[in-house]
């Protein structure tokens, strides 16, 4: 929780966060005198006017045709004002400058990837400049997702088939978390990123970098990382969801069908890109079969990795 | 909607002892009638705003796929839909008149009609299917029959327009065959003598339904068939 | 109570609906509304009993980060099969289904409903649908939420095949429900009762029973269009396929945000109820009450993209539906406004029922406060998919429904069992109910404000706090579900004798049917001669030794005696 958030919403980092801060608070502060009128003059009415005598029956009150109206006209103008500012707001939210550094993202279950129009790539992590208008052009490699950063008051689903964008201005360098936040199965809670908003310098700096070659064990612990195999599987030994992974080369592997196999290179490729070819004998054959969607450098680069691990 | 008889003390045989009168109850069943078309009508315009929505997203794709579709018998069933609708008009009007044997030739003669439509629409189906043309993943025009050349067809979104017109035409055939099963119920009913000048009904309100049936094909025909 | 009006009679060696006939076969195959009510209630608490024990799973589960009592995949089923069940099996069917089929005849002075074989139809259905459903689990694991967005939806498993179906089999029932009140309320109002004179609870289910029949039809094409994308893969829905997923959503909304209607107007009919009886006074406004209901039924139809704001339609469309959305918290305020002007100058009492009413006040104006948060575009952008919004709509369907279904239970128990229930538990229980809703839902609102997603197993560490409060909310608010539970079974048997209108209330069931009612209800049928709210035209109605409960003697006698002229 940072300094300068309300206890209601989360620090403002963005350009437009501001302005739905303040919409967001006057109809906070509006809703909230409204709100408490009703409750006070009920608890009032109940005190000042409870039975006092069961014989007593009160008389009719006269009605006022006026009085009803008010309570019509009243709030149809306070909805208008509301109404115009939430749309005046919205149509900033939905315009991106037409300045914007755009970013294509893509979706898939359960993680994010984003690409740079320099060709750089990352996933989870998603690098930009501060205050740089960036408009991101998401689509989904499965089913719907959502793309939300708190911090930035920006939401979008993510579908397949079609594109869709969002765009933001971040306002100060630091990191903010991004959420899925459309039911996109089993590990949607897990669908996490963070933005990295870096200055400008560190920005091209980054993407240089990512034009360069890293050695493919690094590469590869970097993948391991970013397509988030460490939900599934450990690498100290451990059980997760998946079998542990290190020392995993060269070893012989039992399968639910009875069969064996040792563990080679062309194991270990065929466990990423078709994980429910040879299924671990003891584990549920719950590995996602998306992987097999990643270029041949990123999984010699896994298979690398993996062959490294002790 | 319709009731079969509680015969209670005092009250005619078909009043349900729960209505004051049987003008209430002749109200009350035909008022529910009324309700459930419009449900029904909903029902289908669910389906007519699947059908608009893709029609307007790929106009040249769905009127390229009605072609496949023979209007001749499309028009053919149309015919015999308003015959039936006919027919039931007649057989409301004769069970007004007191007329059983009238009464019970006309609602032979719409199950006779319905028949035929559902025999017209069963050789459009298997004409179909034999040329690979199904709802949903297993469409695979192929093959050449009533000068169209089926692999024609096998172009994206094709498959939408049969989904479309066989989950539209699917629905609209069950409500067919359950009018079928009411009108063989009304002629058991006609036969043992339960419907009167001042008791039908259930004629009247299976007459409705069976309207709403026939319309909701007047829409259909030209939608599917025609544009 | 015998001596209050001839055509009461006492409940004690006489015949009632519950008595006349105690076999088993006779409750299966009644036709009567008042046993359908009972079996309904019966059937739609167990709903309610599932759907609450998955609930309270879920907040076990959400009492900490990660995993604390399941796994990701029993998770997701759980909130999927609270879901399904609480909307589909317990609050859509639940007030027409219980309280109207038992009230609403009686209160219209007739015999039963119009079609009594399609209500008991409608109840078999029912049941057939929620098995149904359920039998979902056996198949395979259901998850996706309540809302089956497709593409994925159609790619889990066959056991969708089998919640849709349930769903058009339950949808099924609430259309011919629906058709039952229209008929009935339209055509079977004891004579003298014009639709001036009318209960506000009886022009709540008609508004109900409007949206019931307009907008069910097309959930049932929706699901048949979604079990056949699964069955066939007929290419709709489905973008892998060459269909629109965003199509679905539409279709979808444009079934479930008037249902949430159907849902609420039921509860402001039963509050219009209680806070006219225990404040015995005329509802003020009484038309505007009445019509608003029906203004909130048609407006309800024009808003259902207000949940579509970020999945990508036409910002044009946002704006219109976010506008209409507005509009709909007018009428509703209209209601909140002349209640508590009711009470104004009332003479208001605090019995249970009249408990629930207040706090319905406090809850439901909550709800629909943070409703109009959410149709402000550019708060909903931020707030969309956030637990905000499950903290609005429990505080709308807990908070609003639920609450005043508990109102009309306690309400109308005496009149259902010829039991009283015990009045200090009664209280005890809603203050149970009112803290641990609160505790529970209120935090919510904050974690969602500060951007926690729903539909999560998982969360990270800074909400840890707000979810810790709201899940010990979630145990006290159980505890206060079981006490009702206990004390009402407990009435059953020990309960005192209810009179025949223990709240002084001056609708035809009140006054013109035994406390255990008879099996057609009334031996004549009534004949009125005023609104269902005057109070002050019949003070006599309250002198009396005993009076309070409207049951003194006599007087009562003479009021009521005149009307009850037209013989059966
Ligand atoms: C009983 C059920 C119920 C009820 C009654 C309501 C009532 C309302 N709801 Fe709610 N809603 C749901 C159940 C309900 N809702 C559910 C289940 C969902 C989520 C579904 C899902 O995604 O799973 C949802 C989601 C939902 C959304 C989508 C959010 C999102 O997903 O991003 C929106 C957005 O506009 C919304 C708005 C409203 C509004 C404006 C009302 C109005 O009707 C409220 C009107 C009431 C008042 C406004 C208070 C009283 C008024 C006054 C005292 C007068 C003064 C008022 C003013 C001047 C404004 N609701
Ligand atoms: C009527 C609707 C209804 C009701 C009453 C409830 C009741 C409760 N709900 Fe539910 N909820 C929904 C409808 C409802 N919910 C919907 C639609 C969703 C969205 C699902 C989705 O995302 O798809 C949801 C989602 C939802 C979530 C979010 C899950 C997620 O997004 O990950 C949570 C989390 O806290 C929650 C909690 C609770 C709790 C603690 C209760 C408690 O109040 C429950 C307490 C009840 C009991 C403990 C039962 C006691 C009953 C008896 C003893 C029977 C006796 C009978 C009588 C007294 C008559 N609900
Ligand atoms: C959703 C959980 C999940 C994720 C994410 C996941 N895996 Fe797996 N993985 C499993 C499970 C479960 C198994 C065992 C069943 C099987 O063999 O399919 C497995 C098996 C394997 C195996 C074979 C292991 C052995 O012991 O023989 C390899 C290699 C592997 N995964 C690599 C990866 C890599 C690399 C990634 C990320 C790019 C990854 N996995 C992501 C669940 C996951
Ligand atoms: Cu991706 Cu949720
Ligand atoms: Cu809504």
């Amino acid at each position: 929780m940072g300094d300068q958030g309300s206890s209601w919403l989360p620090d403002a980092m963005s350009s437009v966060a501001r302005d739905v801060d303040a919409l967001f608070n006057f109809v906070l502060i509006v809703s909230t005198i409204l709100f408490a009128a009703v409750i006070v003059s009920t608890i009032y009415f109940v005190i000042r006017y409870r039975r006092r005598s069961d014989q007593y029956v009160p008389e009719r009150i006269k009605e006022s045709k006026w009085l009803e109206a008010a309570w019509i006209i009243l709030p149809t103008i306070l909805t208008m004002i509301i109404f115009t500012w939430g749309f005046r707001v919205f149509i900033t939210l939905s315009t991106p400058p037409p300045d914007s550094y755009q970013i294509t993202v893509r979706a898939k279950q359960w993680f994010w990837e984003f690409e740079y129009s320099e060709g750089a790539t990352s996933t989870s992590d998603l690098y930009v400049p501060v205050g740089k208008p960036i408009k991101l052009l998401m689509s989904s490699g499965d089913v719907i997702h959502s793309f939300f950063v708190p911090e930035f008051r920006i939401k979008h689903d993510v579908i397949p088939n079609r594109y869709t964008s969002v765009w933001f201005e971040a306002t100060e360098v630091g990191e903010y978390r991004i959420y899925c936040t459309e039911y996109c199965g089993q590990q949607h809670s897990m669908m996490l990123g963070m933005v990295r908003v870096v200055t400008q310098e560190e920005f091209d700096d980054w993407l240089d970098e990512q034009s360069q070659d890293l050695p493919p064990v690094e590469l590869g612990e970097r993948l391991f990382t970013q397509y988030n195999c460490q939900v599934c599987h450990a690498t100290d030994g451990s059980r997760l969801i998946g079998p542990p992974l290190n020392g995993l080369f060269g070893i012989t592997r039992e399968f639910d069908d009875g069969m064996t196999a040792v563990a080679d290179d062309n194991y270990l490729r065929e466990s990423i890109v078709n994980p429910g070819a040879k299924v671990v004998a003891g584990y549920p054959n719950a590995m996602v079969a998306t992987y097999g969607s990643l270029s041949t450098k990123q999984i010699d680069a896994l298979v690398a990795y993996l062959k490294s691990l002790e | 909607m319709a009731s079969t008889s509680v015969a209670s003390a005092g009250h005619p045989g078909h009043l349900q002892h729960h209505f004051v009168s049987e003008e209430q109850q002749f109200d009350a069943s035909k008022m529910g009638m009324w309700l459930f078309l419009v449900t029904e009508i909903l029902l289908f315009s669910g389906m007519f705003v699947a059908y608009t929505v893709f029609r307007i997203w790929y106009p040249e794709v769905f009127a390229h796929s009605a072609e496949l579709l023979d209007w001749r018998l499309g028009g053919l069933n149309t015919v015999v839909l308003l015959a039936s609708s006919f027919t039931v008009a007649l057989g409301v009007h004769y069970a007004q008149l007191d007329n059983k044997k009238g009464l019970v030739i006309n609602l032979i003669l719409t199950i006779v009609f319905a028949t035929i439509f559902i025999v017209v629409k069963y050789f459009e189906y298997t004409g179909k299917f034999a040329h690979g043309v199904f709802p949903g993943i297993n469409f695979q025009p192929h093959g050449v029959g009533g000068g169209h050349i089926y692999a024609e067809y096998d172009i994206p979104f094709a498959a939408q327009f049969f989904s479309i017109y066989f989950v539209m035409t699917g629905i609209h055939g069950l409500h067919v065959l359950v009018g079928m099963g009411l009108f063989a119920w009304l002629i058991t009913r006609a036969l043992r003598g339960h419907f009167t000048s001042s008791y039908y009904t259930p004629v009247e309100l299976t007459g409705l339904y069976w309207h709403l049936v026939d319309i909701i094909w007047i829409f259909l025909f030209p939608l599917l068939y025609l544009i | 109570m015998t001596e209050m009006t001839p055509s009461v009679s006492g409940n004690s060696g006489t015949v009632n609906y519950l008595n006349h006939d105690k076999s088993i076969k006779s409750w299966l195959l009644t036709r009567d509304h008042k046993r359908i009510g009972i079996m309904y209630l019966v059937a739609i608490s167990l709903a309610f009993l599932a759907g609450g024990i998955m609930a309270m799973l879920i907040r076990l589960e959400l009492l900490s980060p990660g995993e604390t009592i399941m796994g990701p995949d029993a998770y997701n089923q759980a909130f999927t099969i609270h879901g399904v069940l609480m909307i589909f099996a317990f609050i859509i069917p639940a007030l027409p289904a219980i309280l109207g089929n038992f009230v609403i005849p009686m209160q219209l002075g007739a015999k039963d409903v119009a079609f009594p074989r399609i209500n008991l139809l409608s109840f078999y259905l029912y049941l057939g649908g929620a098995v149904i459903t359920l039998s979902a689990l056996l198949v395979g694991r259901i998850d996706g939420g309540w809302t089956f967005y497709a593409p994925y939806s159609v790619q889990v498993g066959d056991s969708i095949l089998f919640v849709t179906m349930g769903v058009f089999v339950m949808g099924f029932s609430s259309i011919l429900t629906g058709l039952n009140f229209i008929v009935t309320i339209h055509k079977m109002r004891a004579p003298g009762l014009t639709w001036n004179r009318l209960p506000l609870f009886v022009w709540s289910i008609y508004a109900t029973a409007i949206v019931q029949v307009l907008a069910t039809p097309v959930i049932a094409i929706t699901v048949i269009l979604l079990f056949l994308e699964r069955l066939l893969g007929i290419g709709i829905f489905d973008p892998a396929l060459g269909g629109d997923p965003v199509l679905f959503q539409h279709f979808f909304w444009f079934y479930s945000h008037p249902a949430v209607y159907v849902m609420i107007l039921p509860a402001f009919g039963i509050i219009s109820d209680l806070i006219g009886a225990f404040s015995r006074h005329r509802i003020v406004g009484y038309r505007f009450v009445a019509l608003s209901s029906i203004a909130i039924a048609f407006l309800g139809f024009l808003v259902w993209g207000h949940h579509m704001f970020v999945s990508g339609q036409s910002a044009l469309a946002s704006t219109v539906f976010s506008l209409i959305t507005y509009l709909i918290g007018i009428p509703t305020g209209v209601k909140i406004i002349n209640w508590i002007s009711t009470m104004y100058r009332g003479s208001v009492q605090l019995r249970t029922p009249m408990i629930y009413a207040l706090i319905f006040l406090f809850t439901f104006s909550i709800g629909g406060f943070t409703g109009i948060m959410l149709g402000v575009l550019a708060v909903d952008v931020h707030l969309h998919d956030t637990y905000f919004i499950v903290a609005h709509f429990h505080y709308t369907m807990l908070g609003g429904n639920v609450i005043a279904a508990l109102g009309g239970l306690h309400f109308w128990w005496p009149k259902m069992t010829g039991k009283m229930f015990n009045e200090t538990l009664g209280r005890i229980a809603a203050g149970l109910i009112f803290i641990g809703f609160n505790l529970t839902f209120f935090p919510q609102f904050i974690a969602g404000s500060r951007g926690m997603p729903r539909r999560y197993f998982d969360y990270p560490s800074e909400f840890v706090g707000l979810n810790v409060l709201s899940t010990y909310g979630s145990w006290i608010m159980a505890a206060g579900f079981f006490l009702i539970a206990g004390y009402l079974l407990f009435s059953l048997f020990k309960g005192k004798k209810a009179p025949a209108n223990p709240w002084g209330a001056l609708t035809l069931e009140w006054t013109h049917t035994a406390s255990i009612p008879e099996p057609h209800n009334f031996t004549v049928t009534p004949v009125v001669t005023r609104g269902a709210y005057d109070y002050h035209l019949v003070p006599e109605f309250y002198a009396g030794p005993s009076s309070g409960d409207g049951s003194s003697a006599g007087l009562a006698t003479q009021e009521v005696a005149p009307e009850t002229t037209h013989e059966k």
